[in-house]
Parts: structure tokens; sequence; C-alpha cells
């Protein structure tokens, strides 16, 4: 099937829109705080994309987002919200920080990362299990449930990092360090940690089996309509739990590298919180594994800049989840029109 | 243990599960009555921040109380406004403007305050309160349940009233053909959107009160995330309700007493850490949900925004 001009050009203007509309309004707010737009986008372009350090840090933290992106593609395809990839991170992240420096005494570090990547892979799928119970045994909305089990998750890794596995050495409370040689290895001569190689062949793993695999069809199937999927033979209560599973496994994975590669430890209170601020690069990407690894790292750019913009220009980079918030407000007013102009055209 | 259950102990825990209790009260019933109507509303935790940011302020310049939790009710009421425009008027998903309200909310609030009080953070005096004579004498239960600011007496009566609301008149029925039928209620020319919109502007107004009483009383000062998911807990009481405005007020008194329950148990000179006081209230939802998920009951036009001929 062959896209015509027209339909390139309106699915492209589908996704430019909504940016522009987010970054338009979101320079009205700034300027209604009394900052300058503009110097802002400049800044974080500056910082985020165009300085070597800044563009690797920006690399960087596209790992995890990636990672989480392609979690929450399996779940949004399969119907099922999991809103809950914050927790299923987050415990993740305390699995690798308190396995990895106990492990690397006796193991070669390769081996280490295997195991840890494994166990938080585990963690994140244990953690997701109750929502994911609940949905397929009662039909219960899982949006609410797993925001739930991440505030709970939240408190619990603190817990966990505070009391059994706090490293008695160090005055903060955070894990043991696994030491900096032992971390994922770096990508030729720059700073970039390989998670990002983890993260890329996660997506393309992910859309392979949604878009082209059997078992993908079946997510979609129940996604799109669970009743069909039940008069076709399918087990959507099984299905239901291998979505939870996969969807927080990948998330955990995520967890993992930003362990492993980055910071070596957890810290007590340490919360990047990306979850929510991934949800609508992957509707900007309507779901498409290819497309959201450019919306990745476009935001990427905006995080990165955004922090070191917070620094230097004086605006917090709570900006960003106001950006995250217009940015889902206009992708779904975009939807919306589009919606309506289709339905105009069938009448 | 058994040297724990004293008078203090219990008169500051009962006092806690109040002061706790009527912010998700009020999310409670404000949802039930917008997930009456057949909307979803995954954003009140972002109209509760509005709420508590704007009574906050308000509290703060004017030093009136009443002026504050007005302000937050309008706040809220500007949040939900946004959500009818979007989710009623323009039939746009309901769960992504709800998230983006939340998160819009959680990003604009910290934004605000920081410009506002940059990195201070004041304090309001405590809330008046306004006696029951005769009955605050009662040890104990007195100082907990009769010696409260207004806002505490009169939302124990809005459970009355929307329970009232709900059985006994056209705005309640209209409610519920709203979220159970809403092509029935259209075909009897009631306006579905006009009563959904009504729906979640009070879910707005009263989420935005809980917020500002969160702040003003609960606190006593503005925090950002300050909220930290007392909406949602506001959404699983109204799932867990099946439409009862006094099952909501069962669970938010239990949910605030266990919420409570850190701050008394602190009080009464136990050391626990706050992380795993926090995860009390959690882990009691999810332990209320799994025995409890089959009596939840949401109408089954939830969600699912309203078009006329569309079926």
């Amino acid at each position: 099937m062959t896209a015509r001009p027209g339909e390139v050009v309106s699915s492209v203007s589908r996704v430019l829109v909504p940016i522009v509309l987010a970054l338009v309004v979101g320079g009205l707010i700034l300027l209604a705080l009394g900052k300058d737009p503009l110097a802002y986008y400049d800044y974080v372009l500056q910082r985020g994309l165009f300085s070597w350090s800044g563009f690797q840090q920006t690399v960087i933290r596209s790992a995890p987002l990636l990672l989480i992106a392609s979690g929450l593609i399996v779940a949004f395809r399969a119907g099922i919200w999991n809103l809950g990839v914050d927790g299923q991170f987050l415990l993740a992240a305390v699995a690798a920080a308190a396995l990895a420096p106990l492990l690397i005494t006796s193991l070669p570090s390769w081996l280490t990362i295997v195991i840890c990547c494994a166990v938080s892979i585990l963690v994140a799928m244990a953690w997701s299990l109750v929502p994911a119970f609940l949905k397929a045994q009662y039909g219960l909305n899982e949006i609410v449930t797993t925001l739930m089990m991440t505030f709970l998750g939240i408190s619990f890794a603190n817990v966990l990092v505070k009391l059994p596995f706090d490293d008695p050495d160090n005055s903060v409370p955070q894990t043991m360090t696994l030491p900096v040689a032992d971390r994922l290895g770096r990508l030729f001569d720059t700073t970039i940690h390989s998670g990002i190689i983890i993260a890329l062949l996660a997506v393309f793993a992910v859309h392979f089996v949604m878009t082209r695999t059997a078992f993908g069809l079946r997510l979609q199937i129940v996604g799109a309509n669970p009743r069909a999927a039940k008069h076709a033979g399918m087990s959507v209560g099984r299905l239901t739990y291998a979505t939870f599973a996969l969807s927080a496994g990948l998330a955990g994975l995520g967890g993992a590298v930003e362990i492993l590669g980055v910071w070596g430890t957890m810290r007590a209170d340490w919360n990047p919180a990306y979850g929510l601020l991934v949800v609508p690069l992957v509707f900007l990407a309507r779901f498409n594994g290819i497309a959201v690894i450019g919306f990745t790292l476009f935001f990427a750019i905006l995080m990165i800049g955004g922090e070191s913009a917070s620094r230097r220009l004086g605006v917090p980079n709570f900006y960003v989840l106001v950006l995250v918030a217009l940015l889902l407000i206009f992708l779904a007013l975009v939807e919306y029109l589009d919606h309506i102009s289709r339905q105009r055209k069938k009448a | 243990m058994g040297g724990l259950f004293t008078e203090t102990f219990v008169a500051s825990l009962l006092f806690g599960a109040v002061t706790v209790g009527i912010p998700l009260l009020l999310a409670g019933l404000g949802e039930q009555i917008s997930e009456k109507s057949g909307v979803l509303n995954i954003g009140i935790e972002g109209m509760m921040l509005i709420g508590a940011y704007g009574g906050f302020v308000a509290a703060y310049y004017t030093g009136s109380f009443w002026l504050g939790f007005l302000a937050g009710g309008i706040s809220g009421m500007v949040v939900a406004s946004l959500m009818v425009l979007f989710c009623v008027i323009l039939s746009m998903n309901q769960i992504v403007i709800g998230i983006a309200l939340t998160i819009g909310a959680e990003g604009l609030t910290a934004l605000l305050h920081h410009f506002q009080f940059s990195r201070s953070y004041p304090r309001l005096s405590e809330a008046p309160s306004l006696d029951i004579p005769g009955l605050n004498d009662i040890p104990v239960i007195g100082p907990a349940f009769f010696e409260r600011h207004p806002l505490v007496y009169l939302s124990i009566l809005l459970v009355v009233f929307v329970a009232w609301l709900f059985r006994r008149t056209h705005i309640g029925l209209n409610l519920q053909a709203a979220g159970d039928n809403p092509a029935a209620l259209d075909a009897a020319g009631v306006d579905v959107k006009l009563t959904r919109a009504g729906a979640v502007l009070t879910t707005g107004m009263l989420a935005g009160i809980g917020g500002a009483f969160m702040a003003n009383v609960g606190a006593g000062i503005f925090v950002p995330f300050m909220i930290h998911g007392a909406g949602f807990i506001g959404i699983v009481l109204a799932m867990l309700a099946r439409g009862n405005p006094y099952w909501v007020l069962l669970g938010a008194a239990l949910f605030g007493a266990s919420l409570a329950l850190t701050t008394a148990l602190q009080v009464a000179g136990l050391n626990i850490p706050t992380d795993v006081v926090q995860m009390l209230p959690f882990a009691m939802v999810i332990v209320v949900l799994v025995l409890f998920a089959r009596h939840s009951y949401l109408p089954p036009s939830l969600a699912l925004p309203y078009h006329r001929g569309e079926r």
C-alpha cells in the first residue's frame, strides 16, 4: 500500500501541529511568567543538541525513555493503560542497584549485568501482577490500580534503599556502588553507554513482535475489541497477563539500564518519574516503534536542555511538565478534528 | 503495644483521620457525581492540586479561610471547565485529557509556586474552629469531631445532600441516565452534554475545595505535588461505593484513619520511617481492591463520549 501525497502531508501535520502548538502556548506561559521563550528554546537547543557533551547526555537519557516507550507501546496496542511504569521502573532499579555490587565481587562484569537485567525485569513484572490480576479477573480499570501501585512503589523503593540495601559506609542513604569500570560499556570514545543499543534493540523487537507476529496480532485484536477476541477463542485473561508482564518488564529493563549505565547506585528519594512524560511521545508516534525513536530524541533534548536552562535561566524544569500536558491536549484535539473531517468525508 | 492506645493516641488518630478524610470525601463525592453521569474524571488529581494552590494563595493574602475555599472551588472549576470543553463538548479522549490536566496542574502549580514564593514555604495560621457546645466537651471525640472548621460539618452534611439528590430528585435521575443510557436521556428531552457538563463542574468545585482544605487546614502550607494521589484515591472510593455517597463517607473515614495512623504513631513516640507510613494508604487501597474488586461498579457508558444518533 503506497501512501498518497495528501495522506503523507496530513500524517506529518498531525504530528507537527501538536508539537508546534504546545511549544507556542508553552512559550506564552513563559512570557506571562516574565521569561523570554525564544531565549529559553534557543538555550535548550544549544545545550541539548548542539553542544557535544549535551548531545551525548541526550542520547544517554534516551535509553530509559525508549525502553519505557516500548513498554507503553505493547500495553497501549493491547488496549491496556499501564500508567504504573514509574513504580515498575523504580523497583527494578532498586533490584539492579542492590544486586550488582554484590555480584561483581565474584562474577565477571558482563554476567553481573545480564543477571541484574534479568532480575530487574522479573521484579518489574511481579510489581504489575496485582493490576494484571484485577484486570483479568474482575475487569477492574487498570488506570487507577497501576497509579496506586506506583505511589506504593515510590515509597517502597525508598524503604528498600534506606533499610535493607543501605550502604553502611555512606552517610547518604543509598545502595552500595557498582565501580565505574564494571558498568555498561561506553561506545567508542564517547560518554554514551551501551544501554542505548539495548534500548534500540528492544524498540525494534517490540515493533517486529507487534506488527509481524501472530502473538502481536492477538494482542492488537484484544486491544481493539476484547469481546471479538473472546469470540475468536482467544484467552483474553492470559493475554492480559502477558501484556502487563511485557510492558512492565521493558520498563524494568529501563530502570536497570539507568542504574547499570549511569548511576551505579540508587539514592533514596530518586524518582525521575519518566513514565507519564513518555505517554504523549507514544501517542505522537501512533504506537509505532520506529517513529517513537525520533520523538524520544526530541523529548530528551528538551529534558537535557531544560535541565541546564533551569540552572542558567531560572525557569524550573517543571516547565517540561506543562509542555507535556499541552502536547497531550493538542494531540487529542488534532485527533478529534481528524475524526470529524473523516466523518464529514464519509457522509 | 498495650500502652500505645492511650487517650492522646486515639484523640490524635481521630483528629488526623478527620483532617485527612475530608479532602478524600470531597474528591470521592465529586468523582462519584462525575462518574454517575458517564465521565471518568482522571483529571481530579489536577483539579485538587490547582484548588490547593489557588486556595492557599487566596487564604495567604486575604487571611480568610472562607475566601481560600472559595478560590479553591473556583480554581477547581476552571480546570473542570477545560475538561468540559475537551471531553464533553468536543468528545475528546477522557483518559488522555485527564492525564494531561493532572500533569499540567503539577507543572503549573510548581512553576507558579516557584515564581511567587521562590524557595520559601510560608505557613498559614491554624484554621479557626466552630465549637459545637456540649458535644465538644466529650473527651477524645469532642476535639476530633466537634471543634473543627465549619467546612468539616458542611462536608458531612453534603453526603446527606448528595444522597438525597441522587435518590429523590430529577437531577439525580438525569445524572444516572447520562451514565447508564445517554440515548434514553436524550430521547426524554434532556440535554446529555449539559447534564455531564454540570456534573464535571461540580466535581471540579468539590475537588478544588478538597485540595484547598488539604493545603490550608491539613498542612497549613502549599508544597508542589502535595496532593500525592489523594485524587486518585477519590476515584477508587467512587469505584467501590457503587453510586452510594454513604459508602464514600465510610471509605474516606477508613483511608483517613489509615493515613492519620502514621502521624499518630509518631506522636506516640514510635520510630517508623515516613516512607513506611506513606505506603500505608496505598497498600490499603490495593488490599481493599483485591478483596472487594468484585463489588466495584462503573456505569456502562463511562468514559464514552455521547454523540446523538451514533451507535
